[in-house]
Formats: C-alpha cells, sequence, structure tokens
C-alpha cells in the first residue's frame, strides 16, 4: 500500500507546489500551499514520522499559512493591479537547474546507500519526546528563549508605539 | 512505562558550563520587566543595568576558567576557545552598551526592547560560540540574528533603516535555511551532528568522499559565509550596516562576526585532517573574493559607514586566510585578529558616531573636513583606529595582520599571503583618506560640531583605543590566550 | 490495484483517517454532481446576481483588514509554536516526572515572561 499512496501523496504535493509558484493571485498560490503542506504530512506520516506530521499541519498548515493569508488581506492588492509575470530566460534556465539538480540527486543517492534509520519508531511523539526532554534539553530550552525575542522583536517592529 | 532515568549531576555541570549565558537572559528578560515599570524619563538606567549585567556575565566566564566543562550531552562545552569567543563578544557588547548611552539619548533608543534585543542577540551568539552540537549552534545563530534583524530596522521611520533590515531578514532567512539544510545532509550521512562525532568519522575516507555530506558542509558554509559576509554572500552587507542604528552597526560588524567564524573554527579545525583538498581551495578562493572585493567596493565609498561596511567585509577574508592555513598557527592568528578587530572597528563607529549629527545625513566623508584639528582628540582616536584597520604599526592591526599572512606563508600559502598583504596595502589608501579629510581639506562652510561625548562613551573609546594600542605593543599575553585556546580545541 | 485494496489494514491507526478522507472527498463530488444532476436550470438575469434575495452588494467583498490583526497573528504564531512542544510533553508526562515538570516550567516561564511583557505594553490590546 505505501507505494501507491506515496505516489498520489507526492503527486499532490508536487502539483500544489507548482500551482503556488504559478497561480496570479497570491490567495490561490496561499491555499495551494496549504494542499502542499498537508500532502507532505502525509508522506511524514508514510516515514513513520508521526510527530514530525502532527507538527506539519499545527504549525504550518495552521498557523504560518494563517499568517501569510492575513498578509495578503492586509496588503490586498486588487486583482487588476497585480503584476503579470513574464516567462524570461532566466526561468527557463531555473527549470532547467531544477531539473539537473534532481538528475544528480537521484544518481547520488544511487551510488552512495544512506544510513537507514535506526529505529523503527523513531519518528513516533514518544521517541521525540524523550530525545527533546534529555539530549537536546538544551536546544529545547534555547528555543523558548528565541521564541522571546521574536515576541519581543514583533512587538518592537510592529506596534504603533513602544 | 518506566521512568526516564536523570543524570542530576551531570545537569548540574551542564548549568555550570552555561552559567555566562544564563546571566544573560536573565539580565535581558529583568531589563524587560524593569522597561514595564519605570516612567520615560528614567529609562536610560537600563542601559546601566544591561551594562551590568554583561560585565557580571563576563566576571563568570573568568570565574568558570579555561578547564573544560561538558554539559547536556554534548550539546555545548566550555573550553578554552568557548570561553575566548565569549570575552570578545562580551566585551563587544559591553563597549556597545557603553556608547549606546549616549546615542540612545541623540536618537531616541532608550527603549527596553533595544537592550533587552541586544542581550537576547549576545545570548545566541554565546551559544553559538560553545556549540558542540550542529542543533545547538543553529539555535544560537537564529537566537543571534532574529534580534539584530528588528535592531537594524530599529528606526522604524527611517526608510534606510527599514530597507537594510528587511534585506537582511529576506537574505538572512535564505542563509538560515542553507544552514539547517546543511546540517540535514550531513545528518543523514553520519547519523549524527556532534561536531566532535563528526571529525571522528570523518577519519574514515569513504565518508569524506560521500557526496551527500560535502553537499551537507557546503551548505553548512554558505549559511556561516553569510554571516560573516564573504563574498559572494556579501550582498547584504553595505545596506544592512549602513541602514541600522550606527552603535547596532558596529555591535554587528564585531560580535556577529565573531561568533560567526567561532563556529566556523570549531568546524574547520576540527575536521581539516577529513575535509577533501577541494574544500580548502574552495576557501582559499573565498578568501581572496572577499578581500579583494571589499577592498575595491571601499574604495569607491563617500559615505563612512558604507566604506567600513565594505572594509568589514574585506576584514572577514583577512581572518578566512588565517582559517585556510588550516593549523594551529592560522587558528591563533584568526582569534588574535578577532578579538583586535572588535575593539578597532568599534571605536572607529564609536568616532563616527560623535561627528555625524544624525543618522541620514552625517555620514559624509565631506563632514570630516577640518575635524582632526579643531578636535583633536576625536581626530586623534579616528586615526588611530584607521591606522590600526589598514595594518600599520605600532597598532594591534599591523600584529594580527603580521600572524594571519605568516601563518598562511608557513603553511605553503604564499600566493594567499601574497595576495593578502596587496589588498591590505590597497586598503590604506581609503582608510588614510578619512585622515587625509580630518587633517588636510579645510571645511567647507560651517563646520559640524560633534555631539558632546558622554563620560561612558569617552570610557568606550578610551577602552577601545587602549585595547588597539597595548595589544599592538605588547601582543603577546593575549597571543598565548589564543593560542591556548585553539589548543583546547585540538586537545 | 487489488494489491492495494489487499494490503489496507483495518488494525492501521491511519485507516479511520483513510476512511474519512474517502468520505469526505466523496461526499464533495457527490454532492457537486448530484446538484448539477437533479437541481433545475433556469439561467436568468437574477440567477447570476450575487445575492438572489435580499440587498444587493455595494462594494467589493475583498476589504483591506486592519494592520492590527497583523500583530495578533504574529504573537498567535509564537505561543502556537510553544504549544508544538508541550504535545510530546504531555505525552511523556509520567515518564518525565518532576523533572519533566521543571523542564517545562523553565521553558513556559521564559515564554510567560514574554506574554506578560506584550500584555503590559498593550499588544494585546484593540487600539
Amino acid at each position: 500500500m505505501e507505494p501507491i499512496l506515496f505516489v498520489i501523496f507526492g503527486a499532490i504535493a508536487v502539483g500544489g507546489a507548482i500551482m503556488v509558484v504559478t497561480r496570479r493571485h497570491p490567495m490561490a498560490s496561499a491555499l495551494y500551499l496549504i494542499l502542499t503542506l498537508f500532502a507532505v504530512a502525509a508522506l511524514f506520516v508514510l516515514r513513520q514520522a508521526h510527530f514530525l506530521a502532527a507538527i506539519q499541519v499545527i504549525v504550518y498548515a495552521g498557523a504560518v499559512v494563517v499568517l501569510f493569508i492575513f498578509v495578503i488581506m492586509l496588503i490586498n492588492v486588487p486583482v487588476h493591479k497585480l503584476p503579470v509575470e513574464r516567462v524570461t530566460g532566466l526561468r527557463f534556465l531555473g527549470v532547467l537547474a531544477a531539473g539537473l539538480l534532481i538528475l544528480e540527486s537521484a544518481v547520488l543517492t544511487r551510488r552512495f546507500a544512506m544510513p537507514r534509520a535506526s529505529a523503527v519508531d523513531a519518528g513516533s511523539v514518544q521517541a521525540v519526546g524523550k530525545a527533546l526532554f534529555t539530549d537536546y534539553l538544551l536546544a529545547f530550552e534555547i528555543t523558548s528563549v528565541l521564541l522571546l525575542a521574536a515576541v519581543i522583536g514583533a512587538i518592537a517592529l510592529a506596534k504603533k508605539k513602544i | 512505562m518506566s521512568p526516564i532515568p536523570i543524570d542530576a549531576a551531570a545537569l548540574l555541570t551542564g548549568l555550570r558550563c552555561i552559567l555566562p549565558e544564563i546571566l544573560v537572559v536573565a539580565t535581558a528578560i529583568f531589563v524587560l520587566f524593569v522597561d514595564l515599570m519605570i516612567p520615560e524619563e528614567n529609562k536610560r538606567i537600563l542601559c546601566g543595568i544591561s551594562l551590568i549585567g554583561v560585565v557580571i556575565s563576563l566576571f563568570s566566564v573568568f570565574l568558570l576558567g579555561p578547564a573544560r566543562i561538558s554539559g547536556f550531552s554534548g550539546a555545548v562545552v566550555h573550553d578554552g576557545l568557548g570561553a575566548f569567543f565569549e570575552i570578545v563578544i562580551l566585551a563587544a557588547c559591553a563597549l556597545t552598551l557603553l556608547m549606546a548611552t549616549g546615542y540612545s539619548e541623540w536618537e531616541g533608543t532608550h527603549k527596553g526592547e533595544f537592550y533587552s534585543l541586544l542581550l537576547l542577540s549576545t545570548s545566541g551568539m554565546m551559544f553559538m560560540a560553545k556549540g558542540t552540537d550542529l542543533m545547538t549552534v543553529f539555535l544560537g545563530l537564529e537566537t543571534l540574528s532574529i534580534p539584530i534583524y528588528v535592531l537594524v530596522g530599529f528606526h522604524r521611520h527611517r526608510m534606510s533603516s527599514i530597507e537594510g533590515a528587511l534585506k537582511y531578514f529576506l537574505l538572512g532567512a535564505f542563509a538560515s535555511g542553507f544552514f539547517l539544510y546543511g546540517v540535514a545532509l550531513m545528518y543523514a550521512a553520519t547519523g549524527t551532528t556532534k561536531i566532535p562525532a563528526l571529525a571522528a568519522m570523518l577519519l574514515d575516507a569513504r565518508l569524506a568522499a560521500n557526496p551527500v555530506f560535502l553537499a551537507g558542509v557546503g551548505l553548512l558554509l554558505v549559511g556561516l559565509a553569510f554571516k560573516v559576509s564573504l563574498v559572494p554572500f556579501h550582498m547584504w552587507t553595505p545596506d544592512a550596516y549602513e541602514g541600522a542604528p550606527t552603535v547596532v552597526t558596529a555591535f554587528m560588524s564585531a560580535a556577529v562576526k565573531a561568533a560567526a567564524f567561532a563556529a566556523l573554527i570549531r568546524v574547520l579545525l576540527l575536521t581539516f585532517g577529513g575535509l577533501q583538498p577541494v574544500m580548502w581551495k574552495v576557501l582559499w578562493a573565498l578568501s581572496v573574493l572577499t578581500m579583494t572585493v571589499g577592498n575595491l567596493s571601499a574604495l569607491l565609498q563617500d559615505n563612512v559607514k558604507r566604506m567600513l561596511a565594505y572594509s568589514s567585509i574585506a576584514h572577514a577574508g583577512y581572518v578566512l586566510v588565517g582559517l585556510v592555513s588550516g593549523d594551529f598557527l592560522g587558528g591563533q592568528a584568526a582569534l588574535f585578529y578577532l578579538l583586535v578587530y572588535a575593539f578597532m572597528n568599534i571605536g572607529a563607529f564609536g568616532v563616527v558616531i560623535l561627528i555625524a549629527q544624525k543618522e541620514d545625513e552625517g555620514y559624509d566623508i565631506r563632514n570630516l573636513a577640518g575635524i582632526g584639528f579643531k578636535y583633536p582628540a576625536l581626530g586623534a582616536f579616528l586615526t588611530l583606529f584607521l591606522v590600526s584597520l589598514g595594518g600599520i604599526p605600532p597598532t594591534a592591526g599591523f600584529v594580527g595582520k603580521f600572524y594571519l599572512f605568516s601563518a598562511a606563508v608557513k603553511n605553503g600559502y604564499i600566493w594567499l599571503a601574497v595576495l593578502g598583504v596587496l589588498n591590505s596595502a590597497a586598503s590604506i589608501y581609503y582608510y588614510l583618506r578619512l585622515v587625509v579629510y580630518m587633517y588636510m581639506v579645510p571645511a567647507e562652510g560651517e563646520m559640524p560640531v560633534p555631539r558632546p561625548s558622554r563620560l561612558a562613551f569617552s570610557a568606550a573609546l578610551f577602552a577601545s583605543g587602549a585595547a588597539v594600542l597595548l595589544l599592538g605593543i605588547f601582543p603577546g599575553s593575549a597571543l598565548d590566550l589564543a593560542a591556548r585556546s585553539v589548543l583546547s580545541l585540538l586537545m | 490495484m487489488a494489491n492495494f485494496v489487499s494490503s489496507i489494514r483495518f488494525s492501521d491507526p491511519y485507516f479511520s483517517v483513510l476512511l474519512m478522507l474517502g468520505i469526505g472527498v466523496g461526499m464533495a463530488v457527490a454532492f457537486v454532481l448530484l446538484s448539477q444532476a437533479l437541481g433545475p436550470k433556469r439561467y436568468d438575469r437574477v440567477k447570476y446576481s450575487v445575492y438572489e434575495c435580499g440587498v444587493d452588494p455595494f462594494t467589493t467583498a475583498s476589504v483591506r483588514i486592519p494592520v492590527k490583526f497583523y500583530l495578533i497573528a504574529l504573537l498567535f504564531i509564537l505561543f502556537d509554536l510553544e504549544s508544538a512542544f508541550i504535545y510530546p510533553w504531555a505525552v511523556l508526562f509520567r515518564q518525565l516526572g518532576w523533572f519533566g515538570f521543571i523542564e517545562m516550567g523553565i521553558f513556559i516561564l521564559i515564554l510567560l515572561a514574554g506574554l506578560i511583557y506584550a500584555w503590559k505594553k498593550g499588544a494585546l490590546e484593540w487600539q
């Protein structure tokens, strides 16, 4: 079942991502981004990374894209004023480079075996939590300092009067 | 479900290891709360509180000494290298705070947020310098960056400030992405993010040839190269440096650079033996490019702040010369140079702040005309710092460059040293151009009156000046300290 | 395809998610098709107006929302991230014991400082 599901969700993720960069209206892009993020969450589940999947939905699809949509609504450029982007030579080069990168990584990952994940349940909530609260305890606590800095920074930049 | 065992003793050791960082973070939070409680006219004491916190933290670094303390399952280590960079970073922060007393009054940055962000950024730098796990280094990098993005844009009503912040933020976010992706690839190839473990695994030649791992190292390098503004990852530097409040510019150029180089030194020196020669060719090219582009661009600038921004790019190239040398001597020279650079660059920015009347307007080179004789103290200080930046004896800048280039020569990088010396010679032109303006060009019309220096501000200038002279004439003990710091890493 | 169907296990914890997905997509498609097939089709001017009954719209629906939302949204994300860390902690709560409680206590206290600061500064107020 896994390979088929992988193909289905992988196709949704890639298709959604292409739609994100090709839509003219940013709101459409943001909505397709949610689709892509959900599909990637499903891919995480297929790789047994359950915690990552949950975070992907809660944080990215749930919060980050909401902020994107907020900003799009804040700026709110009327549809007829949106710039029409031309397909230029640079873009073709970009697509070419991306294709080469994919080809190259496909060749390389075939030639050089990657170590397999050691434990089957390394991505479960328990396993991630155990690592987070023992070996990576310091990283966890620094995160709170980082978030504090972000709170202060957000207020310093966005509040009318500080 | 069995309980997860906890080693309380190891945890206490870990806490002792990060004591200086804890003190800085605690001060930041304390400043935040004091800011909420005091009225507008008393905000000046926030600067004093921050300064006291930084000094206590500096004291705790000395208290911990050079002994190696490892904590949090090898996520962080207090060793000679970490302590050395903590001293550089905290000294830079203290000098910045001393100058901020006056600057904040003139430009209205006496705000709790300003000092709190400055301190949080400092704590991130310290974590970055001490991190032995790439995850710790990454979190340190982010904790240092996010406050700096905000501080660059702190003058929210000035276009250039916001422009600089936005450019820095966008490119910086990409750089963080590169760094993180690099860590992920290295983890994919090895199954660990601990730097010593990576270094040990690199003894196996198969890993060193693994393209996935090499791609990871490359991306990691890009992320750090961005923070120290190596060419071609330097595009943001002039705009961010020019737009930022000048005290923040001084802080960025000295402390952010030191922190990112600390991580770079830890990764590169430990993995030197294992890395492929091609990586060292890349570093060689980066170093030459950075020196040359930085210096050539600086030649063309009429804005002093922008000129110092390009010069700071060039100086990153000089430090990289020490890293390319790749051995103990190169590391020692790089460390010493970063220490010296912090003092001379902050000092130079300090004088520039005094001469400029206002952000946005005061940084044209013509404003310097005639300053030298009219205000001899300012002229003398600026000349001292510029001469040191140019690498002319008897200043510390000369000693630093001497050791950098001689390390390169001893390791067989003759061409690198030659190019470095040529670059250094070219740089003297634009540094001395400022001196010529100060002493030999008569002022056109009304001569700008410098801001009256505060006691704290003067103290910062005196301290920087004294450090530049003392480290230039008696570099012995600082060089010893740098040497012992590098040795503590290699052991 | 037969392989795919036979490989689906009802005991899989994600089976219900797959089932839900199938039902959700199926119902959405079904309703669209059903209304196409069953609904009466009369196309005239009234049909094409925005509201077939009620007040006609007098401006476009896409208005600029006030910038005040932005700060709130930003703060929401930051505290939402905090909750992402509390989730594994809650799962491991009993195994971690007091030690975990203190760990999370420090984490939350540091962020609480941020919340108090935001609150006192009036960042949560609708100004």
